[in-house]
């Protein structure tokens, strides 16, 4: 009896033993303190320095961009996009709700998914951000000099807006790939029609290069695919763009299965230059759409929402030797290419190899005209001949690929949650690191540019799990940043994220920072109801809008005392902040307020609406700890009946 | 006295610099300044080292009491400082020609230095009596009242030259360039005392 427990306890902890091994091995590399040490220095940012890099991570269902430093993971920022933001009153205040506004009326959140810095010559810039908005399709933009989305264009004929926002190597466009395929124009129709009626519109979004002002150039009226993701050509392969799609079959349901009977589906290489000469020339049909133009003014503080009634429409029967289409196997899901633009990579996420064509290839099948069929009259190209090769990779599910300085390429495994770094040219796989859990995106700053930075790699999972202490079932996903510049990756930081990051651009801060804007001019506010001096702070009734003009500086409110407010009232707020010092916002907050606090930046004019309900003496304060005397900023509104005669009345500096 | 007098005349032309660059500047730094705010002292008036630094430097002495910084019209030192200049210019430079030519002594040298010396001191005294107004005549409904040790109300006035600490500021006050300019024009009429005694020893 004796013997028989010593032998199980003997049996057991071997097991444990094998077993604790086994899962050192394979979970974490050289976990050991002095490697340890050595990396908690590599992401220190001692108090008062600066990270070297700014990460912009998507928010996903968040509708945001959060803005971190890189390498200590910190978080500096949300900015709002696509989603209402009660921090500062974006989509609540009067000058900020048009941004939301769309062709189905006011939508206050979105899915935000892949954000892109613009770029010049190939290399990214730091002047702006676009980012998809997926479920009503949209595309903003932010600024990198005021870090606030300036503009956003909606896109008709359009579902799942997900193939998007990535930009062209000097920022000539950015496109909108439609991941669902729809009727064009919307119509009443059988879903079971889908195949042959259903189309999938892939919009090319003209950007001003001076103002980064957007507007749909034209649409491309593909086969009703799905469009999953894309990516313009580089260098040599600047005027393409490609885009990868699945559910060839057009199958409209249970599409896990039914879209995933064809070994390949296709990369469809757009020959977007010749697609611009083509319309340039008078090309294209017009077609009535409904879609909203958004732009967010600096100096008037507020944005305008414009319908816009057409769009350009081009069918690729029409531009013969523009549009191809590259058979890539197991429903390619990433579709990136590499700095020298020679190679497109596509991740199929149903297999364990990447494939990866040859944009030379490319240009010798078509010139040589080996088509292997078409697809409503585009053309298909031999797989074989436009083949470079395959990375046989060992992992499950690739997704995404970016590169670094050295030739290398990185790409993510779904399945088996690992990054694969291996050489291009060659396909052999360097190294591999397990990531936790589920990742989805990696991002190298300048990754997919012409000129990727290098030294660092970010990897954003899905699962988050174990990673940090539990906050009930609901957890912030999780980013692993891994120094790139050896040879071997190396796992230095965990840090969390918000929302759901989809995708995120990351830059050398050096080439930001020094643009970034402190505060905005009030001798350039241009706003209506401005008040840049204390002195003309006024009241004014037109019917039963109650307009105030109010100044407000440290630390006081101009005027802090309105009478004369009447129920059923409906009273503007115009408050200006006249402070013009670096990182001095003053807030505001009114009783009662079915909309938002607002925060009001140095120089700024913001409106909010209150409706006030019943009588008495309502305060209103700054919710900002500005000054010493932050607590001593406040006033009071007194609200009469309905029927009252009392005037409108105010002071005025105490008087 | 040829030398002497070419020497006298670039002495004096650099007080010209008094028009261009600031004669005095002021830095206060504080935790929430990392870049400090600063006031530029001309002859002809005051102006903020960065863009907004006169407004935001009102902004904070509002809570000491302190009065706003004056502006040209504010101070008749604005105006008359430029014409005292101006016309010390004007007499180096004809004194210079004159010693040049040898129509005056090398005397008037050192008596141009003696006058610019006893109008620098009293310009110097006027600054330091405006500086102690500045930072003690305040507010009486001032919002932050403030005592030293001795009980006595605080004096906010920056010192005439170095470094003091005033509430939660390191004020640092130093020349600038157009003083710099105007010392070296100085030494340099005394230098062409010297150059101007020994030419006329020689001849
Ligand atoms: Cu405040």
């Amino acid at each position: 009896m004796k013997t028989t427990f010593k032998s199980i306890v003997l049996l057991l902890s071997a097991t444990f033993i094998l077993s604790g091994c086994g899962n050192n091995n394979s979970k974490s590399a050289g976990n050991d303190g002095a490697l340890r040490s050595s990396k908690a220095e590599k992401v220190y940012v001692a108090p008062g320095e600066h990270d070297s890099h700014y990460a912009f991570i998507s928010g996903g269902y968040s509708g945001n961009v959060t803005v971190y430093g890189l390498p200590s993971g910190r978080l500096f920022k949300e900015i709002p996009v696509f989603s209402q933001f009660p921090t500062s009153g974006y989509g609540y205040s009067e000058e900020t709700k048009p941004m939301l506004n769309t062709s189905f009326g006011e939508i206050p959140w979105d899915d935000a998914h892949h954000p892109d810095i613009s770029q010049t010559n190939g290399v990214l810039d730091g002047r702006w951000i676009f980012i998809n908005g997926n479920n009503t399709p949209r595309i903003a933009r932010i600024s990198l000099k005021t870090f606030e989305t300036e503009e956003i264009i909606e896109v008709p004929n359009s579902a799942g807006n997900h193939s998007s926002s990535f930009i062209t190597e000097n920022t000539e466009y950015v496109v909108a790939g439609t991941r669902f395929s729809v009727p064009v124009p919307q119509k009443d129709m059988p879903i079971a029609e889908y195949k042959g009626n259903f189309k999938g519109a892939l919009s090319f979004i003209k950007v001003d290069p001076e103002t980064g002002r957007m507007g749909i150039k034209f649409q491309i009226m593909m086969p009703g695919f799905n469009y999953d993701l894309s990516h313009p050509g580089r260098d040599k392969s600047h005027g393409w763009f490609f885009f990868t799609t699945y559910n060839t079959e057009e199958a409209n349901s249970l599409l896990e299965v039914n879209a995933s009977q064809n070994d390949k589906d296709f990369i469809a290489a757009i020959n977007w230059k010749k697609i611009e000469e083509y319309v340039d020339n008078g090309g294209g049909t017009k077609m009535p759409a409904n879609y909203a133009h958004n732009v967010y003014d600096e100096h008037t503080h507020t944005a305008t929402s414009t319908m816009k009634k057409e769009v350009l429409t081009v069918n690729p029967a029409d531009i013969p030797g523009a549009i191809y289409l590259l058979p890539t196997p197991k429903s390619p899901h990433g579709c990136d290419v590499d700095p020298t633009g020679e190679y497109i990579i596509g991740n199929g996420k149903l297999s364990a190899d990447l494939t990866i064509h040859s944009f030379t290839k490319m240009l010798d099948a078509i010139e040589n005209k080996k088509f292997d069929g078409d697809a409503y009259g585009i053309p298909i190209l031999n797989y074989e001949d436009v083949l470079a090769g395959a990375v046989k990779s060992g992992g499950l599910g690739p997704l995404h690929t970016e590169f670094d300085d050295k030739g290398n390429a990185y790409t993510t495994f779904f399945i088996s949650s690992e990054v694969v770094k291996w050489k291009v040219g060659t396909w052999e796989v360097i190294d591999r690191k397990p990531t936790y859990y589920s990742v989805g995106h990696l991002t190298i700053p300048g990754g997919n540019s012409r000129k990727p930075f290098g030294k660092y790699m970010f990897a954003m999972n899905k699962i988050t799990k174990d990673r940090y202490l539990p906050t009930g079932p609901e957890l912030e996903h999780s980013a692993q940043l891994y120094d790139i510049s050896g040879d071997k990756m190396e796992l230095l930081l965990d840090f969390p994220t918000h929302g759901e990051p989809h995708y995120a651009a990351a830059i050398p801060a050096d080439i930001v920072k020094g643009n970034s804007q402190k505060i905005y001019r009030l001798d350039e506010n241009k706003h209506p109801y401005a008040v840049t001096n204390q002195a003309d702070a006024k009241v004014t009734r037109n019917g039963n809008e109650v307009h105030i003009s109010m100044s407000m500086i440290r630390s006081h409110f101009t005027p802090d005392n309105i009478e004369g407010i009447k129920v059923g009232d409906k009273v503007y707020f115009h408050i200006t902040n006249l402070e013009q010092d670096f990182d001095v916002p003053h807030g505001f907050a009114m009783i009662g307020q079915n909309t938002s606090e607002l925060l009001i930046m140095p120089g700024q004019t913001k409106t909010s609406v209150w409706e006030p309900k019943q009588v008495g003496v309502w305060p209103f304060y700054c919710t900002d700890f500005c000054s010493a005397l932050h607590q001593e900023m406040q006033g009071y509104i007194r609200v009469s009946p309905k029927n009252s005669n009392i005037e409108l009345s105010w002071t005025l500096d105490g008087e | 006295m040829k030398k002497a007098g070419i020497i006298m005349i670039i002495g004096s032309l650099l007080l010209l610099g008094l028009f261009k660059f600031p004669l005095w500047n002021i830095m206060l730094g504080a935790p929430q300044y990392p870049e400090p705010l600063g006031l530029d002292i001309y002859i002809n008036g005051i102006q903020g080292a960065s863009e907004f630094d006169l407004q935001n430097i009102d902004g904070l002495n509002h809570y000491i009491g302190m009065k706003t910084l004056p502006k040209p019209e504010d101070m008749w030192e604005f105006s008359i400082f430029p014409k005292v200049i101006g016309g010390m210019v004007a007499i180096g430079v004809l004194i210079g020609i004159l010693g040049f030519i040898g129509k005056v002594s090398y005397k008037w040298f050192i008596g141009w230095f003696i006058l610019m010396s006893i109008l620098g001191i009293l310009g110097m005294y006027d600054f330091h009596l405006w500086l102690i107004d500045y930072g003690s005549n305040l507010d009486p409904k001032a919002i932050l009242k403030l005592v030293d040790e001795q009980g006595n109300p605080m004096k906010y006035d920056p010192p005439l030259i170095g470094h003091k600490i005033l509430l939660n500021f390191d004020a640092f006050s130093y020349p600038h360039t157009g003083a710099y300019m105007m010392f070296v024009g100085m030494m340099l009429t005394i230098v062409a005392f010297f150059v101007g005694k020994k030419e006329y020893k020689k001849s």
